[in-house]
């Protein structure tokens, strides 16, 4: 049956790849040769400037990752190559903090928000996209407007429940709100979910399917191209989280990464004791396994974002 | 999952407003022929089992959307630190929200900030995106290379901050040194604080580029090539075709980016305030930190509630008035 999956689900109001359009606006259809000239230069004058500001792009991070690897004294002589190749600065971070620890709670926080709320929003979107009930538009307009209200407001009175559940100084409230959903990923996954084939489920109902079984055996892995995007986006905001670790966590072996490094940055520069080496190190443990988890992801990442995935 | 920083993208009125019909058309139609009792029940059968798929979210709504927006409003007529219960206080409150100089600061410098940053970062992303549309088909290096900067932890950013915008030997006044500028003192400076921050910000339009460059290459190729013929320059085709057909993302990265930098709180907090105290700058005292401080350094969670309520209706208003102005500059096709 889910041989018949379509491999990446067309979504409703997804914009063509409009290879097409490129395609006829740069076949050239006989044209004089001075135009060619024209297009020649065009063509290198944009493939040079876009070349340029990849190097903007990516500059910041060759010289993070170079500067770790060099002793304190030459973190700003701004080669790209160490003078002095070092070591050291890894070593200092990983007996200044308990950087393994930190590691470990991120991951955990990590993976446990990123399963629960695209598990929990695919549920809450197959509810949305396959079911057809009165008032579904409504509640399906509530989703929607809930995305729109400032997480401030509703921020002091979520911490003032996880205090009264007594789990503050947890890793608890930054994953298990996860576990109720999300509005956005309910309408990314909703409107993958929409573009699956109806007569595929009636067919299998017909065969004695139940709800449960269509749902997850079939038009799950149907959507699998969301589903990863899902738990990658959801990944990103896990792991780079700093305003949720900021208020829930007190004790330091609790803290993710992010946090870590910013208690680093309090320790070793804002109290004016500068050992920039540490921060610098502490900020490419933090970046590179999301540098990784990209390149791996790369293809649903930015597909993502143009079928109006992540507008950020 | 709540934050002040909005973490994740929310949608915006104009994402709603364009997908809104559609949305709405897919609900159960009006029109059903009266139904036999077999299906009245088949029926009733599949709203139960719709609404337990939806019930993580009922319950997550009710739990964490629906009891704070309320109790949010009662706490922001209260005077609660958390330890002893809250004290019903009336408007004070927002008494004292009006007449606070730091609320006042925190308010101008986040304006301030969003009134650089937006139109800087949708310019640059739609210029990127021509860019990247006029290279044509391969892409993909370049829209990598783009997007990668999105993939560095917010507080990363803030450290980069710090380190790059650094008046002394940080790499941006070293550049400008080439051209023989002579760079300020961007991390401490309170004039160049901000345009510091905006200049790191655009470091991540990548996101956006993407978006544009997506709703770029959707413009039908007929209508630059008849306003080719009709003798258009590259600029006056951009100008008068590209644009008005790109306005409805073009205006959804402006409502979505002003939502957010209105929130603007990690990569701020990290370049200049601690924990330790101390490295503070009220240049960069942006109004989601102060909220974050009245609320969970002060403990003052009355007063910081009714802070939160101030900026949604500062969203609400700045929101709806894009909208109002939209109305009027947005092209939506198949809106005639």
């Amino acid at each position: 049956m889910t041989a018949t999956a379509p491999r990446a689900a067309p979504l409703p109001g997804r914009l063509p790849s409009g290879r097409e359009v490129v395609e006829s606006i740069s076949t050239p259809a006989r044209r004089p040769e001075r135009h060619k000239a024209r297009r020649v230069v065009g063509r290198v004058l944009v493939i040079a400037s876009l070349s340029l500001v990849t190097l903007l792009f990516v500059y910041p991070f060759v010289w993070l990752l170079s500067a770790s690897f060099k002793p304190r004294s030459q973190i700003f002589d701004n080669r790209l190559v160490p003078e002095t190749f070092t070591l050291q600065n890894y070593v200092t971070v990983w007996q200044e903090a308990p950087v393994a620890l930190w590691l470990v709670n991120t991951l955990v926080v990590t993976a446990l928000a990123a399963v629960s709320v695209t598990v929990s929003s695919a549920l809450v979107a197959w509810g949305f996209a396959y079911f057809r009930f009165r008032g579904r538009g409504v509640l399906f307009g509530l989703v929607l407007a809930t995305m729109m209200l400032p997480g401030a407001v509703t921020m002091i009175p979520t911490y003032l429940i996880w205090d009264a559940v007594g789990l503050v100084n947890t890793q608890v409230p930054l994953w298990a709100g996860g576990l109720f959903g999300s509005a956005f990923y309910v309408f990314l996954l909703r409107q993958f979910f929409l573009g699956l084939p109806r007569e595929v489920f009636e067919a299998a109902r017909m065969d004695g399917a139940n709800n449960w079984t269509i749902f997850w055996r079939m038009a799950l892995p149907m959507c699998k191209p969301a589903i990863v995007l899902t738990l990658l986006f959801e990944v990103q905001a896990a792991w780079t989280n700093l305003i949720g670790p900021l208020i829930y966590l007190r004790d330091e072996a609790l803290y993710t990464i992010p946090l870590g490094l910013k208690i680093l940055l309090d320790r070793f520069v804002g109290s004016g004791n500068f050992q920039w080496e540490i921060v610098v190190t502490a900020s490419v443990i933090t970046t590179l396994p999301m540098v990784l988890l990209f390149f791996l992801g790369q293809r649903y990442f930015v597909d993502g974002v143009q079928t109006g995935g992540s507008p950020r | 999952m709540s934050a002040v920083g909005a973490e994740r993208p929310p949608s915006t009125p104009a994402d709603l407003r364009a997908l809104g019909p559609r949305l709405l058309r897919r609900g159960g139609g009006a029109d059903r022929p009266p139904l036999r009792p077999g299906q009245r029940r088949a029926r009733r059968r599949a709203v139960l089992a719709a609404l337990a798929f939806m019930s993580p979210w009922i319950i997550g709504f009710l739990v964490f959307t629906a009891w704070p927006i309320g109790y949010s409003l009662y706490l922001s007529l209260t005077d609660y630190d958390v330890i002893n219960a809250p004290t019903f206080v009336g408007l004070d409150n927002y008494v004292r929200l009006v007449n606070d100089p730091d609320v006042r600061l925190a308010l101008g410098n986040t304006v301030v900030f969003t009134l650089l940053q937006v139109p800087t970062y949708v310019v640059l992303a739609f210029a990127l995106a021509l860019l990247l549309d006029k290279a044509g088909r391969s892409t993909g290096f370049f829209r990598t290379a783009f997007f990668l900067p999105r993939m560095t932890p917010p507080v990363a950013v803030g450290v980069l901050v710090l380190l790059l915008l650094n008046g002394q030997n940080g790499l941006l006044n070293v550049a400008l040194g080439w051209f023989g500028i002579d760079g300020p003192n961007w991390t401490t400076d309170s004039f160049w604080i901000k345009p510091g921050l905006v200049l790191m910000s655009l470091w991540t339009v990548g996101g956006s580029v993407l978006i544009m460059l997506a709703a770029l290459r959707n413009v039908p190729s007929e209508l630059l090539d008849a306003a080719k013929v009709d003798g258009a320059g590259f600029w006056r085709r951009t100008w008068h075709v590209t644009t008005p057909l790109v306005s409805g993302p073009l205006f959804f990265l402006v409502v979505v980016n002003t939502i957010g930098a209105l929130q603007t709180f990690t990569e701020a907090y990290t370049a200049y305030f601690g924990s330790t105290g101390g490295y503070g700058n009220d240049a960069a005292l942006f109004y989601a930190i102060y909220l974050f401080q009245q609320a969970f350094q002060f403990f003052n969670m009355g007063y910081a509630s009714a802070l939160a309520w101030l900026l949604f209706l500062v969203v609400l208003a700045i929101t709806a008035v894009q909208l109002v102005v939209s109305r009027k500059l947005v092209y939506y096709e198949g809106d005639r």
